[in-house]
């Protein structure tokens, strides 16, 4: 199966070259391959985030190598980055971040509306259609502010997938949801991988969750723990 | 994913979007920059209609430049070095311009003069009866003399008629005088000469001064009244643009070697009261200029700290730095450009207004309620410049901000 994210050795500084330089993530190993639904765990200040961050291409590593579908992405320039993210990767935040000035349904264009520059009536087929597809389309004129939290979340998943991503990296998806529609959303990010092939990683404090991921990842003090089968992480 | 394009590109709907979602801040910053431009183009076509009117009141009777004999001087018989003595200026008395046909000629021709008319002029009186007035004589050639005062303006009765022994008198005289057209009226020199003349025309130039002095008639009759026969003593110039007077004058001065006095000596007073007055208003439109230009500044840097957030996703979801900062640019150049149309109507508005209603005290109009089209294009083009300009230091800080930060706050 093709590896859509390899990190080797990857490391990440901050405030490098100043007397409070601290290393966050040291030496990361790590390969997510195609149609993947793994679980990124650990506890706060471990450094999820900036793993994250940097599969995401929102932040560059200060150490080893990384490649995204297949691409290093050292040295390559900010507006290829952009493109690169734009285009492979859809992200979905703990808040679901949506854009309070604009509808359920353009919100989910825009991922589209960003790599075309402008808005075209097959993106909107695929919004609508996505929009389906998480059950709110009846809600595609409405504004964020007017849906619920799990209905705010569906929206940001349709979004994530608005350019059919080869990765989708989630940051406690749920982790602001009820049970009920906690549940609801991480089925929904199962049906995508499952029927789309997105790879899904997903950063998540709840166990149970991570539980019924295919692979848990975990992460502590800037190390990844020793991989363990999902059998035995139940409390 | 291609297709049928629709709707509008990414950072104009953006921008329109986030205008309409700050309704207040957008109405408030449109409403100063509608405020701004409405005052630019009012002050500056008030202060340039005022000025012309002042101007053409001023200059209207009045050559903007006038050639005279040169001053008549002493020469000294005896070495200087030599000699003690005081020396006593000469008068200055009636001469005719020396060869004014040739000066004529070069002044007429000089760069920047639109016409020139020969003009005798002497003292003397006006008599009817045992009334006498002193007035000035002015010899002119009508046709020529049109051309630098429009006189067929200034008649209210008769016309400007002063063919053979006709002769045109202000309106303060004939009252003076007790006389009306068709009257004769007997004009006296200094040295006794005299002849009667007949009155065509009665003219109102706007200074009961000049009303009660000045006698117009021909050439002719002025040169044998004055004892200059044949001869002129001043020329008339007016030029294309008035305040190139001077200049045109110092020029004319070298040409023709005669005395050359333009309106901007003679009317010293008025031309600094027209500097200071532009400048004012220059004052005036800078500092309004600078007002709308950090108003909003102010309010796209609030924006982009507002939309701080909403950047950072956009920038997630692969906007590039140059995308959100026309998202920006663009807020800026549409506070300009709707704030400038809407400036524009208002001012337009109000300058119709005033025109209705503000008054000369002759009834006439103060303002005549045109609006200057490069005045409004002007003022337009400033507005979008302005917004632009202050719209790129808040787009440039959206631009650069980090992704990850912005979504943290």
């Amino acid at each position: 199966m093709k590896t859509i994210v390899e990190l080797h050795d990857v490391r990440k500084s901050y405030g490098l070259g100043t007397p409070v330089e601290t290393e966050v993530l040291h030496g990361i190993n790590l390969a997510i391959s195609e149609g993947e639904f793994a679980a990124l765990t650990g506890p706060s200040g471990s450094g999820k985030s900036t793993l994250l961050n940097l599969i995401g291409l929102l932040e560059a590593p200060t150490g080893g190598r990384l490649q995204v579908d297949g691409v290093d992405i050292a040295g390559m320039a900010d507006a290829t980055l952009t493109a690169l993210r734009g285009r492979s990767i859809g992200f979905i935040f703990q808040f679901h971040h949506l854009l309070p000035g604009f509808t359920a349904l353009e919100n989910v264009m825009m991922p589209s509306i960003i790599d075309l520059g402008w808005s075209t009536t097959e993106a909107k087929d695929r919004a609508l259609a996505l929009l389906k597809q998480v059950g709110l389309q009846d809600a595609a004129n409405k504004r964020p502010s007017q849906l619920s939290g799990g209905m705010q979340q569906r929206v940001a998943i349709a979004r994530a997938l608005s350019l059919a991503p080869r990765l989708i990296l989630a940051d406690e998806p749920t982790g602001n949801l009820d049970t009920h529609s906690a549940n609801e959303v991480f089925e929904l990010l199962q049906a995508v991988n499952r029927e789309q092939q997105s790879a899904c990683l997903i950063v998540t404090h709840d166990p149970g969750l991570a539980a019924r991921c295919q692979r848990q990842i975990q992460i502590v003090d800037g190390q990844l723990l020793d991989e363990r089968a999902p059998a035995d992480s139940g409390h | 994913m291609e297709g049928t394009r629709t709707g509008l590109p990414f950072a104009w709907m953006v921008c329109l979007r986030y205008l309409r979602e700050g309704r207040m801040q957008t109405v408030l910053i449109l409403a100063g920059v509608t405020g701004g431009v409405a005052v630019i183009i009012f002050l500056t076509t008030l202060i340039s209609q005022l000025q012309d009117s002042i101007i053409d009141k001023t200059l209207g009777s009045q050559a903007h430049v006038v050639l005279r004999p040169p001053q008549a001087v002493n020469r000294s018989t005896l070495p200087p070095e030599h000699t003690a003595a005081i020396i006593q200026p000469r008068t200055q008395g009636l001469r005719s311009i020396d060869q004014w046909a040739a000066a004529y000629a070069l002044a007429e021709q000089s760069q920047g003069v639109l016409a020139a008319s020969p003009m005798v002029t002497g003292a003397g009186f006006a008599r009817r009866a045992e009334a006498s007035q002193p007035i000035a004589l002015l010899g002119v050639d009508p046709e020529r003399y049109q051309r630098i005062v429009r006189m067929s303006s200034y008649v209210k009765q008769g016309r400007f008629d002063i063919s053979g022994t006709s002769t045109v008198v202000g309106i303060e005289l004939a009252k003076d005088l007790g006389v009306t057209l068709g009257d004769k009226i007997r004009i006296v020199t200094v040295d006794g000469r005299a002849d009667l003349l007949t009155i065509t025309g009665i003219f109102d130039i706007g200074n009961r001064d000049l009303n009660r002095r000045w006698v117009y008639s021909s050439l002719k009759v002025a040169q044998s009244l004055l004892d200059l026969p044949g001869g002129i003593t001043q020329i008339d110039l007016r030029v294309a643009n008035l305040f190139e007077a001077e200049a045109i004058a110092r020029r004319v001065q070298g040409q023709t070697g005669l005395t050359s006095e333009s309106w901007m000596q003679t009317n010293a007073q008025l031309l600094s009261a027209l500097n200071s007055q532009s400048m004012s208003n220059n004052l005036i439109r800078s500092f309004v200029t600078l007002i709308v230009a950090v108003g909003i500044a102010s309010v796209l840097v609030v924006s982009v700290v507002q939309k701080q957030k909403e950047i950072g996703i956009l920038r997630a979801m692969g906007a590039s730095p140059n995308r959100i900062m026309a998202v920006f640019l663009l807020q800026g150049g549409l506070y300009g450009l709707v704030g400038s149309a809407l400036g524009a109507a208002l001012s337009v508005g109000l300058l119709k207004f005033f025109s209705q209603v503000t008054r000369n005290a002759d009834g006439t109009s103060l303002l005549n309620g045109q609006v200057d089209f490069s005045v409004v294009a002007g003022a337009c083009a400033l507005a979008i410049i302005v917004g632009l300009l202050a719209a790129a230091l808040p787009a440039r800080r959206a631009a650069r901000l980090d992704p990850v930060q912005a979504i943290r706050v």
